[in-house]
């Protein structure tokens, strides 16, 4: 027996929500992994969609990198609401 | 690394472990850390899928299509469970054939439950009520288990363990209020199962290998006494609803530990279980390779289905 590729899954649980990662699994093919991702993560009506993506496609950050990738984002707290002083009384803001 | 020197590697795992924070497949790991929860998972994904066969056993003479319907949902979630815990596996950089085959050449464990036959009916509620019962004790804290694919998929079960354990309480309650020979025969499988449940939990602490190790890595948040005591207290008063006898004389509410007393397992049968010398030891593992190996033209046919038409296929 081959090793089948591997599949993440993603699961939209209902309409208005995005695709969350449920797990993943061996499949064939997309078709199968599909099928296969709607018995294995939706039989308890989990789902309204289900996404199938081919592990080796997804790029991922490195977790070694991971300081040095998201630190500019660290010292720009000015992105936040919060970081700025308004009176009291001003309503609505 | 000669000792005096710690590896800051290690160092960081160690802290990021100790203030309850998650360690995910691409982070850096000690060996013995990966090796241990291969060793766990693979162990705790073989006892899912051997588990199928005690109660597949019973899906044909299930005494109704309500029970029969149930009984297959049960024994799916079960592929299902092994599925998300060979996943979790696989993020430690093994495949789960390898795992399979380390199965099946008997290098690898599953539940000593398992190699225990299932001989009435009643089987199909005391194992529902007692051995997945002993199962939610053990997985529950492994919710928050320090390693995150291992950790998600136990969310996952858990949640569908619970079904579970009702249905097999509900079907030993509809026996216990049933006839006579109904009753005796929940009573008879509780008879069987009480022990062999508490023997879930693994030997006592005192002879535990793993525990002090998965404990300060954050794999196991209590340890196996601990557990199987917690699942006394729970299950007693359980057994009072049905009506049905603990099988052990000197079962009792011990006031001043606030827990209940109790007989444990026979250690030495559990080794004997462990080392392949259980009931069904023999019969589990030779059903689960003829299975895989009859089987095996499923998957052969999807394989060359799927290279037929690899080319332009998109997904639906």
């Amino acid at each position: 027996m081959t090793a089948e590729p591997l599949w993440e899954v993603f699961v939209r649980s209902r309409r208005g929500l995005s695709h969350i990662h449920a797990g993943s699994l061996h499949a064939p093919d997309a078709a199968m992994a599909l099928r296969n991702a709607r018995d294995v993560y939706t039989r308890r009506q989990e789902g309204v969609s289900i996404w199938v993506v081919p592990s080796s496609s997804i790029t991922a950050s490195s977790p070694d990198e991971k300081d040095a990738f998201f630190d500019p984002a660290g010292d720009k707290v000015y992105r936040h609401p919060t970081f700025y002083d308004i009176p009291d009384e001003v309503r609505h803001l | 690394m000669d000792g005096t020197e710690p590896d800051p590697r290690e160092v960081e795992f160690q802290a990021l472990v100790d203030a309850d924070g998650r360690i995910e497949p691409r982070d850096w790991m000690p060996d013995a850390y990966r090796r241990s929860l291969v060793r766990q998972i693979a162990q705790h994904a073989h006892s899912e899928i051997i588990g199928m066969q005690p109660e597949g056993n019973w899906i044909t003479r299930a005494p109704s299509l309500r029970r029969k319907a149930i009984l297959m949902a049960k024994v799916q979630d079960e592929a299902g469970h092994g599925l998300y815990l060979y996943a979790a596996a696989e993020t430690l950089g093994v495949s789960r054939d390898e795992l399979l085959d380390l199965l099946h050449a008997g290098k690898q464990k599953y539940s000593s439950i398992f190699n225990y036959p299932t001989l009435t009916w009643a089987d199909m509620g005391a194992i529902g009520w007692l051995v997945d019962g002993a199962a939610i004790t053990n997985q529950v804290p492994l919710c928050r288990c320090s390693y995150g694919p291992y950790a998600r998929a136990m969310v996952r079960i858990c949640k569908e363990e619970s079904f579970h354990q009702r249905q097999g309480f509900e079907s030993l309650l509809t026996l216990s209020r049933g006839t006579v020979e109904q009753k005796a025969m929940a009573q008879d499988a509780v008879d069987r199962w009480w022990y062999p449940s508490l023997a879930m939990f693994g030997p006592p602490d005192s002879e535990s290998t793993h525990t002090g190790t998965s404990m300060a890595w954050g794999i196991k948040r209590f340890s196996n006494d601990e557990l199987r005591q917690k699942f006394v207290d729970m299950t007693v008063p359980q057994s009072e609803v049905l009506g049905l006898r603990i099988p052990d004389p000197d079962l009792r509410w011990n006031e001043e530990r606030g827990h209940y007393d109790f007989t444990a397992p026979d250690w030495e049968e559990l080794r004997r279980v462990i080392s392949g010398d259980g009931p069904c030891n023999r019969q589990r593992i030779e059903h689960r390779v003829s299975v895989h190996e009859r089987g095996s033209w499923v998957s052969d046919a999807a394989a060359a289905y799927a290279a037929k038409h690899a080319d332009g296929e998109v997904a639906a």
